[in-house]
């Protein structure tokens, strides 16, 4: 049987001493696609900082393709794959945006042009600083940067967060085009339920640093008492 | 598709066009040459200004490109100095091969230093540069019988440069040798900074938290830049003793590291030439202003790093650029 894409075991982890995540186990195949949901202040975030070695991992293994990375630094994360698309977008401002995705570039599949076709609106505004952009320009340059690096698995924290409608339909858009084309797994924390999980194939509902639900996407979005007891969504009749 | 993909160029080569050779910096460099045929009674000086910029250049790299802002650089300056002119006076005066065992000598200890530079930003950063400054200072002030001390290193005696061109009282030797070390390792900074690994330090200013995970691991490129930086201070230095061929204190004094960061605020951080032209301005300025006014020509520097903070925050060539810019978005 094939190793996992990322593999995370009995995972306690935290910032120093205290402990945010526990006892988490989850696995993505190659290719796959977990959304993550939960309120406010589960531990969303911190698990994608966990995946990408920015927090204090203090029992359990994560595993890259069957190798331990558990404690390796994130640099070498991102070498090996693992693209991470913050929450708070953190482009460098005063680089231009060409310049902003050639500083990310690693060799693959996806380069300067794949990029700019995936979004025409940053190609448009590639001599513009990355303090010129507007929320969501940002937001599509913080993805096309994390691309760049040629990740085989893609970590999106709130990616459609305080974006205007029509932006999110763009962005949502271009993340099931990168994910058909290229097959990029995916692990995406939002806060809009009903687009995460129309965006991927697994669910998970984290409460308090533990997973207390698991599901199909399909399955959970199906599912509005479930999304209302876990998470607070009630979704109307028409959606 | 097409017309966009058409346009974008692969990494490589949208460095390599960043990397183009201008007509400006082909005139500036020209222009460098002019001293020795429209100034000779000032090439003393202008080999001053070369040795200043190239001090201010290695600064930049730390400063300007990485975020790494030290009030200790002169720590490098001194220790190069201090080496070509300590060689010099046991025995050994050709002044090419003092220049490299000084780079050498700056490089390990920039090396040995930078361990602890990656680990800190901010204010932190400023307060390890400036103790490990002054921790130099003094323990060239306390090794009387190796430096001098107070009273500066005595008996420095470089040789002919290539075994033919004596350094003259009129400086051509100086100026000549100075401005070719600043342009050779310009170049190299140059190149330096359009290759991948500049504009990941670019991005290390920017957000060193964010850069290793698109892949570059921070501290070690902070090493890595803090050690060149510190190899070109050296020569600086060196150049200093040997065209000189004194040493004193100052070279590692707080003066010295205060002053590199005041010309490359006046020029531009962050710019390659910000460093270059800043030791123009500061060097003339200083020259002119300290011959109208011996006693307070400070006060003069001071008001105008104030002007050029308030009025061009970006340093001279940030407003030129700002300027042109405008100019090109009306016409």
């Amino acid at each position: 049987m094939a190793e996992p894409l990322l593999a995370m075991r009995d995972v306690r982890a935290g910032y120093g001493d205290a402990v945010v995540l526990d006892d988490l186990s989850l696995e993505i195949p190659e290719q796959g696609s977990l959304a993550v949901l939960g309120r406010n202040g589960v531990g969303k975030t911190t698990l994608l900082l966990t995946i990408m070695g920015y927090t204090n991992v203090q029992r359990g293994a994560i595993r890259w393709r069957g190798e331990a990375i558990t404690n390796i630094q994130p640099h070498r994360r991102a070498r090996l794959g693992i693209g991470w698309v913050a929450q708070e977008r953190e482009i460098f401002p005063s680089l231009s945006v060409e310049e902003n995705l050639t500083v990310a570039s690693r060799p693959g599949t996806w380069a300067l042009p794949r990029v700019y076709d995936l979004f025409p609106r940053i190609a448009e505004r590639r001599q513009a600083m990355g303090n010129q952009l507007s929320g969501g320009e940002q937001q599509m340059l913080a993805i096309a940067r994390a691309l760049m690096t040629n990740p085989a698995l893609l970590l999106l924290d709130e990616p459609l967060e305080g974006l205007a409608p029509i932006i999110v339909e763009e962005l949502t858009r271009a993340i099931h085009r990168m994910r058909a084309e290229e097959g990029t797994a995916v692990i995406l924390v939002e806060q809009h339920a009903q687009v995460a999980l129309s965006l991927t194939d697994q669910a998970l509902v984290l409460e308090r640093g533990k997973i207390v639900h698991r599901a199909g996407s399909q399955e959970l979005l199906n599912d509005a008492a479930t999304l209302d007891r876990l998470i607070g969504l009630r979704i109307s009749a028409s959606a | 598709m097409a017309d966009m993909t058409g346009t974008a160029l692969a990494p490589q080569l949208y460095l390599q066009a960043q990397a183009r050779w201008r007509a400006i910096e082909v005139a500036f460099w020209l222009a460098t040459l002019l001293p020795f045929v429209l100034l000779p009674n000032y090439l003393v000086l202008a080999s001053q200004i070369a040795i200043t910029a190239l001090f201010a250049l290695s600064l930049d790299l730390i400063l300007g490109y990485a975020g790494i802002v030290s009030l200790g650089h002169a720590a490098f300056f001194g220790l190069g100095a201090y080496t070509a002119g300590i060689i010099s006076k046991f025995g050994w005066g050709e002044p090419l091969s003092g220049l490299l065992v000084a780079s050498i000598l700056a490089g390990t200890v920039g090396y040995a230093s930078s361990f602890i530079i990656a680990r800190f930003r901010h204010l932190a950063l400023i307060m390890i540069t400036l103790g490990l400054g002054l921790l130099l200072h003094e323990a060239a002030n306390s090794a009387h019988w190796l430096t001098g001390g107070a009273d500066g290193l005595q008996g420095v005696k470089i040789w002919r440069l290539l075994g033919r061109f004596n350094f003259d009282l009129w400086g051509y030797t100086a100026y000549a040798y100075s401005l070719i070390v600043l342009f050779l390792v310009f170049l190299v900074a140059r190149r330096l900074i359009h290759s991948p690994f500049g504009l990941a330090l670019r991005g290390i200013r920017e957000n060193s938290v964010r850069m290793p995970a698109i892949g570059a691991p921070s501290r070690s490129h902070i090493r890595t830049v803090y050690t060149i930086a510190a190899v070109i201070a050296g020569v600086a230095g060196a150049l200093l003793a040997q065209t000189t061929e004194t040493v004193s204190l100052e070279v590692l004094s707080f003066g010295r590291s205060a002053d590199v960061v005041v010309i490359l605020i006046l020029g531009g951080a962050g710019r390659l030439y910000g460093g270059l032209i800043g030791a123009i301005i500061y060097m003339v300025a200083r020259d002119q202003f300290s011959g109208i006014n011996p006693q307070f020509w400070y006060f003069w520097i001071g008001s105008l790093l104030v002007a050029v903070v308030i009025f061009l925050p970006n340093g001279i060539l940030g407003g030129l650029a700002a300027l042109a810019a405008r100019w090109r978005s009306r016409s």
